[in-house]
């Protein structure tokens, strides 16, 4: 075969899978370019966090508006910190902002939600969410129920 | 005993050998490429490994999408959770299926029409001519096959990716009904590009330098006979096949477990 | 090193595996002749040019090709040495990817900056010097024997080397295929003034065309000197080979236990 035709073919095979991976990351994993870099970070305090995952969403009202970036332990007063990042498109929250750890479905994976405040004054990067309302953990719900079943 | 003995050390010795002449051979192939006129051998062979695998790996990707799609459709269905198919494919298909099973049809198809091929130039003298007229085959052979496989097999992944989530959409949206805005949606909250996509393509590089590099040792290595390239080829693919499974167990491990 | 010798070797030893080869083998081959080197299968003649080539290395001996021991040398140095060779294989060895102008070009692309039209102009001269200028679109597949082997010379004296070693060019060649490669080795080692050298097992044609001749058996030389010198040679096992009988030094027989003993378990 001719050096042209093959080099044809090499080109269209290769620009092919270029297309396949440009198509994985754009549809598939669904990156956005014009988010990157264009976020500030929040952190929040919880009693327990209970399988909440690194890179788990952090929404209000249903809606995606950031990430979760990190999960430290403060051993001095054990609790959990959460380290989350906001997308700034999102707009500013207020600085009674509240956030809850919630789960998709019954056994789905866990989120963070943010309940919107009523405060004049705006979250900054690096601030602190203080209204936090850990995860339920199925485990202690079912010993609460057993000992109230009891009492009555 | 002691003969025993001493077999077991020949043969080990004999092992160990072949691993040094593969190594070799590799560390010479790559040195100094690319040079004067390689860029044109080394598109040769991704016309030869990559373009014509592509029948195969699309044909592979379509089905293994689809049938995917339905055993996660009838599980799924189960707890309602059709919409799901969407994740459960995507992930298992680029973080293990994808990479792995395109590199086994990879090593069926390329590998072993390498191994095939450099045996038959070296039981016609083709590579001894070569050296005569001083030009190294390790260079003008060997090193133009290592980079198209490199090349190609992660180029034949990623097509066989979005093959294959074709085929998913195909049964599970067009067919059985799965609501397409859940399926694409479900998709993209989970799947991470580095995570999903670019650690399965890392996968697909360790295994495209692997298969590769096991493909033209056996054939470089052969015995110049009709029988002896006959047992190269086939161990180029019977190789090929266990050090991609083995390989890609390790790689799972260290890429994605957590141990906590 | 003498300047009429174009190969010398001296005291080559060499084994492969447990099986000596060569055992202090020693000769000298001058530069503008053609020398043959002849001997039963399996003495290592193809093994011989291998070593003068450099892609085998002696155990023990010099082999100077030039003034230079090949054996000694680095890779790098040992492909500068190779353009100065053109070998002609058993097999012929074209490249089967290739067609017959691009196997003859093949040797000019790689070790010239020729621009294309030379390349052209050149390949055509060593083509139509074998006689296969017509043929120069053909691919190796479409080639006879004969005719491949002629294409493989033409490539071989493609950059007008010193030296040409031919690996048994007359096996399994029809009679006039024969001739023609005798007539070639012949004009070009006159025209371009190659020295020559021939593995061959092929008695007749050999004598017809060598000046010198070395017979090698048991890892050594047994017998040189010219065809005519070696026709009366006092060796016996010199004189059976260029004979062609059956039976003397070399016995006809394997060794076995007595035939009668044999048969008759007795």
């Amino acid at each position: 075969m001719r050096m042209r035709t093959i080099e044809i073919g090499v080109g269209a095979f290769v620009l092919a899978g270029i297309l396949a991976l440009v198509f994985l990351a754009v549809r598939v994993s669904g990156i956005n370019l014009t988010q990157s870099g264009d976020s500030y970070t929040l952190t929040a305090r919880f009693d327990d966090v209970a399988g909440l995952k690194t890179r788990a969403r952090v929404a209000m009202a249903g809606v995606t508006i950031g990430r979760v970036t990190d999960i430290l332990v403060d051993v001095e007063y054990g609790q959990a910190v959460v380290v989350m990042e906001i997308e700034r498109t999102a707009g500013e929250l207020t600085l009674d902002t509240g956030a809850a750890i919630l789960t998709e479905g019954i056994l789905g994976a866990r989120y963070i939600s943010l309940l919107p405040g009523a405060d004049e004054d705006m979250l900054a990067d690096g601030d602190e969410i203080m209204d936090t309302q850990g995860a339920l953990v199925l485990e202690n719900l079912i010993g609460d129920l057993v000992t109230r079943l009891g009492a009555s | 005993m002691l003969k025993l003995t001493r077999q077991l050390g020949r043969w080990a010795l004999d092992r160990i050998q072949s691993i040094g002449r593969a190594t070799t051979m590799f560390a010479i192939a790559l040195w100094g490429l690319p040079g004067r006129g390689d860029v044109a051998l080394v598109v040769r062979q991704i016309y030869n490994l990559g373009i014509l695998s592509l029948v195969i790996i699309i044909l592979s990707a379509f089905s293994i999408g689809s049938v995917l799609a339905l055993q996660f459709y009838t599980q799924l269905a189960r707890f309602g959770a059709q919409e799901a198919v969407g994740v459960g494919l995507a992930l298992v298909l680029l973080r293990e299926l994808g990479p792995v099973v395109t590199a086994l049809l990879f090593a069926g198809r390329a590998g072993s029409a390498i191994t095939a091929e450099i045996g038959l130039m070296k039981s016609t003298e083709q590579l001894s001519s070569m050296e005569m007229m001083g030009v190294d085959p390790l260079r003008r052979v060997v090193a133009p096959r290592l980079w198209a496989g490199v090349i190609s097999l992660p180029m034949l992944t990623a097509i066989f990716n979005v093959v294959a989530i074709y085929g998913g959409v195909v049964v599970g949206v067009e067919w059985l009904g799965v609501d397409p805005g859940g399926f694409w949606s479900g998709m993209t909250e989970v799947v991470e590009l580095w995570e999903d996509i670019g650690k399965g393509m890392l996968k697909s590089v360790v295994f495209a330098v692997l298969v590769t590099w096991i493909a033209v040792f056996q054939g470089y290595d052969s015995l110049p006979t009709a029988e002896g390239i006959g047992l190269a080829t086939t161990r180029t693919v019977v190789y090929s096949s266990v050090m991609i499974l083995a390989v890609d167990f390790l790689l799972t491990l260290t890429m994605y477990a957590q141990f906590q | 090193m003498t300047a009429s010798n174009l190969i010398e070797i001296r005291n080559l030893s060499f084994a492969r595996g447990e099986r000596a080869i060569f055992n202090g083998l020693s000769m000298n081959v001058k530069r503008g002749k053609i020398t043959a080197i002849m001997g039963p299968s399996g003495t290592g003649k193809t093994t011989l040019l291998r070593i003068i080539g450099g892609q085998l290395k002696p155990d023990r001996g010099e082999v100077l090709v030039g003034g230079r021991d090949v054996a000694r040398m680095s890779r790098r140095q040992l492909f500068e040495v190779r353009r100065e060779i053109g070998m002609l294989f058993q097999s012929s060895a074209l490249f089967t990817d290739l067609s017959v102008f691009e196997n003859v070009a093949f040797p000019m692309r790689v070790h010239t900056a020729l621009p294309e039209d030379s390349i052209r102009d050149l390949v055509l001269m060593k083509l139509n010097a074998v006689g296969l200028r017509g043929a120069r679109d053909l691919r190796p597949s479409q080639l006879s024997g004969g005719m491949s082997r002629r294409v493989a010379l033409a490539r071989a004296i493609a950059l007008d080397p010193q030296l040409v070693m031919y690996d048994e060019p007359f096996t399994g060649q029809d009679p006039i295929a024969m001739g023609v490669l005798l007539t070639l080795i012949r004009g070009l080692n006159e025209a371009l003034d190659i020295t020559s050298l021939l593995v061959s097992h092929d008695i007749h044609e050999t004598v017809s065309i060598a000046d010198q001749i070395f017979i090698i058996a048991d890892g050594t030389v047994v017998g040189e000197g010219t065809p005519a010198e070696l026709k009366d040679h006092t060796s016996s096992k010199v004189r059976q080979f260029m004979h062609g009988s059956p039976d003397g030094p070399v016995p006809f027989h394997y060794p076995a236990d007595d035939f009668v003993f044999d048969v008759l378990g007795q």
